[in-house]
């Protein structure tokens, strides 16, 4: 990033060790970063890839999985990381998330969570606490909140993680894992928004979460199912993972080809016309 | 009088699920294989099972593209038939059904063919179908032995049995249908000609497809919608071959993104869907239109508001397809007339799209999707596929700004750059800025690609003498076929035709040939959507419309009688 850039973010942003446990992941598993491609959608959260060197495809609201998904197909060499808001992914973007999973693309999913909308100012998102008052739930939140672990879990994903931005250190293993896995990989980062959640502060989050140690099977899906329906007391760490599946770009399509070199067959198009003259 | 001769239109009809679309299907292949020209086109209800549904199929000495609204030989398999199709018997029309189920018609005549009693002696009513055409082989006085060859074919990997029982089947219609037209006096008289059963013979949807093919493409995502589902269900069947990825998408909103994802990888995206799908796509085409980031899409128009009439036709979403997608960019519009057209645009709207990296339209509509007819192979040419990608230097920057506002396109991993796009505002390198005067470099260098995009836009096909005529009547889309067909039989040279293939932006260049004529647009829908574009592109006042929203296509009848009333 050029020393004279503009940064989007509030001074003492959760982005601003978001942005680091990536570029430390990255530079740990030594990805160059023309073989990287960030697709994020819209929202503060979504401005990550602006600060990175990488290739990026910033699209639109809660679209940040359907162009990772055409992008990994398209040329499967690419490591394909979809980085977004809560608000982006489990709101906007719902119905892509739940279907991104069933796909089960070899993509990383970062998200992060902070529980508020903050480019808009302050509303409720699908992560809010139930009572949170907001400037339009004057009243306090009254939706059950969105689980995205629980989620990701119950729809077949085999890599579900959960991190606080606060710990780079761990935070940056667990998205090192998630980027090596095959297969769909989900990170829902805990992230403060020190501006529009006074309820989800630093020190809420820390009293608030507990780390997995080794004892965790993490293998054990009914288990994580336990462990991601528990909100009083929230787990960080590899919630679940298990073993990988077929990727969407191999069964989709043959071979790893990027599809930009592969030339039009013109033998097989005039055979194909040719059989209509029957 | 029972004589047919040189243009004959036989109409199948019958609940879904009884098999006219089979009969309709082989009947088309067996005929154009014995040399006869056919159009074929059809109506149908939105449901799987019941209700009622016609094709018609055209045989005639010259070739035609258009529906007629007569019928001269119906076979009925339903009882739902006559009523459904009342309007368009008349005396003169030969009805051909089982009297028990077809009930009856006030002071005419029903020829009672055994389809299903046939078939039933046969061992299985599942031979109506081959009963049925040859029945109608028979009636038209065609020969048997193009439909023996076919059966042998298609029912070869089914065991010698099944081959056996269907050639059975088919000479026991055709010996009927030869008798009963012997007995009755039914003559028919259409010319036969040898390079026509060496011609292609498809469908408007397999048009597209193998334009589609032909464009260079190998990715599409897309949610089912009617009529669009075609070409989703064309590439799934076609294309591995060619190595096209095919994604069902959870919704439209899906589809289009991967769509701009998979173009800004480097494939050749396209999406296919209805009007109410597209509505949902409209945020993805302004965000090709921000990235720039080429995808060409695929509307098949059908009735709307909302869900409309699904099965049925209409050329209602031109204005959808002109200003869907907030702010300003670039755009093509291309709607094919004929089979032909809609081979050759859809792999022209690839190379557009590629080239100019905008989003690019092809509007078609359940009337054009779902007809068949046959023409010459040398209509379809295949070539190399020209693509506009540029391997990237370290200092590559995606939004270069250049003289035509083409910035050279690059694809993340081919090179040594990095290709960055992004859907806010944003400066040379895609990084997002508020600052006005990139604002302005941007917006303008975006725009600045209609320049390239009108200098290459298609010029407009001439139906008949433009030069001596009075009036001039314009079409778009699917009309080429009813226009021309209306416009010869009117034999009037003081009017003549101009049919638009690329509705937008229109060529400067056809500009002319309105001047000093009197001008009627033709189309399917009810506010003249296209007598609006030629105002707005050519500042050009329209005498007159010719519309028609019924969900039905024109016929060449009532195109006729129009041209009439305008003289």
């Amino acid at each position: 990033m050029p020393a004279n850039t503009d940064m989007a973010w509030c001074p003492g942003c959760g982005n601003f060790p978001i942005l680091n446990i990536i570029k430390m992941a990255l530079s740990e598993l030594d990805i160059p970063p023309e073989e990287v491609v960030m697709c994020s959608g819209i929202g503060q959260a979504a401005k990550t890839p602006q600060y990175l060197r990488v290739h990026y495809f910033n699209g639109l609201h809660g679209r940040a999985l359907p162009p990772a998904i055409a992008i990994k197909n398209s040329n499967p060499s690419l490591t394909v990381i979809a980085e977004s808001g809560d608000g982006d992914t489990y709101g906007e973007g719902g119905n892509h998330f739940l279907h991104t999973i069933r796909r089960n693309p070899n993509i990383t999913n970062i998200v992060h969570n902070n529980m508020v909308y903050g480019l808009t100012k302050g509303q409720a998102s699908p992560t809010s606490e139930k009572g949170m008052k907001t400037p339009v739930q004057v009243d306090g939140v009254v939706l059950e909140p969105f689980n995205p672990v629980a989620t990701a879990i119950t729809l077949g994903a085999t890599f579900v993680g959960r991190v606080f931005s606060g710990d780079i250190l761990q935070a940056k293993e667990i998205v090192k894992q998630a980027i090596l896995h095959k297969g769909y990989a989900l990170v829902d980062v805990f992230q403060p928004c020190i501006v529009f959640n006074k309820q989800n502060t630093y020190q809420w989050f820390k009293e608030n979460t507990y780390y997995l140690d080794e004892t965790h099977e993490k293998g054990n899906r009914s288990k994580a199912l336990d462990i991601a329906f528990n909100m009083e007391k929230m787990a960080l760490g590899v919630i679940y993972q298990a073993a990988e599946k077929p990727s969407y770009e191999t069964l989709v399509r043959a071979g790893a080809e990027p599809l930009y070199k592969t030339p039009l067959d013109t033998g097989a198009l005039s055979q194909l016309i040719e059989g209509y003259s029957k | 009088m029972k004589r047919f001769s040189g243009d004959i239109s036989l109409v199948l009809g019958g609940a879904a699920g009884q098999g006219v679309q089979t009969v309709e299907a082989l009947l088309v292949q067996v005929l154009k294989r014995e040399g006869y020209n056919v159009f074929a086109s059809k109506e149908y209800m939105s449901r799987i099972r019941g209700g009622s549904n016609s094709t018609e199929i055209r045989i005639t000495d010259t070739k035609r593209r258009a529906f007629v609204k007569r019928i001269d030989l119906l076979f009925a398999m339903d009882k739902g038939v006559i009523p459904h199709l009342k309007d368009r018997i008349s005396e003169r029309t030969l009805v051909f059904g089982e009297k028990e189920k077809v009930g009856t018609l006030a002071n005419h005549e029903i020829y009672d063919v055994p389809f299903t009693r046939f078939a039933n002696e046969l061992g299985n009513p599942i031979f109506t179908s081959t009963v049925a055409v040859g029945i109608a082989l028979g009636v038209l006085g065609a020969d048997l032995e193009a439909f023996e060859t076919y059966l042998r074919e298609h029912f070869e990997r089914k065991g010698e049995e099944i081959v056996k029982k269907n050639i059975e089947a088919a000479q026991k219609g055709y010996t009927f249908g030869k008798h009963l037209a012997y007995d009755e006096g039914i003559e028919v008289h259409i010319k036969r000609e040898k390079k026509v059963s060496e011609e292609l013979l498809m469908e408007g949807s397999e048009a597209l497809g193998l334009g589609t093919l032909a464009g260079g493409c190998n990715y599409i995502s897309s949610y089912p919608m009617s009529p669009g589902t075609v070409l989703l269900n064309y590439l799934a069947a076609h294309g591995k071959p060619f190595g096209v990825v095919v994604d069902q998408a959870e919704d439209e909103i899906a589809a289009i993104n991967q769509g701009l994802g998979a173009g800004y990888a480097g494939a050749r995206a396209v999406v296919t869907t209805s009007g109410g799908g597209f509505s949902l796509m409209t945020e993805g085409v302004s965000l090709a239109g921000m990235i720039e980031t080429p995808i060409v899409i695929h509307i098949g128009q059908r009735p709307g508001p909302a869900t409309g009439l699904p099965t049925r036709t209409e050329q209602g979403d031109l204005n959808l397809a002109l200003y869907a997608g907030h702010g300003e960019f670039p755009r093509v519009i291309l709607a094919p007339g004929t089979h032909q057209e809609t081979f050759s645009l859809a792999r022209h709207a690839f190379y557009l799209a590629d080239k100019y990296q905008i989003p690019v339209f092809i509007l078609m509509d359940q009337y054009l999707i779902d007809s068949i007819v046959s023409f010459p192979k040398d209509d379809l040419t295949v070539k190399l596929v020209e693509h506009f990608i540029v391997e990237t230097k370290e200092d590559y920057r995606r939004y270069e700004i250049t003289k035509d506002g083409i910035s050279p396109r690059g694809i993340p991993g081919h090179g040594t750059g990095l290709v960055c796009v992004d859907s806010d505002e944003h400066d040379e390198s895609a990084h997002i800025t508020e600052s006005a005067s990139v604002r302005l470099l941007m917006h303008e260098k975006r725009l600045r690609k209609s320049i390239g995009i009108t200098d290459e836009a298609l010029l407009p096909t001439e139906i008949g003498n433009l030069k001596d005529a009075e009036t001039l009547i314009v079409a778009w889309g699917s009309n080429r076929g009813v226009l021309e067909e209306a416009l010869e039989l009117s034999g009037n040279t003081a009017v003549a035709g101009l049919h638009f293939h690329q509705v937008y932006p229109l060529p400067e260049k056809a500009k002319k040939s309105f001047k000093g004529k009197k001008i009627v647009v033709l189309e399917n829908n009810a506010s003249g959507q296209f007598a609006n574009v030629l105002r707005l592109e050519y500042g050009i006042k329209v005498t007159e419309s010719i519309l028609k929203y019924d969900g039905d296509p024109f016929s060449v009848e009532e195109v006729v009688e129009k041209i009439k009333a305008l003289v």
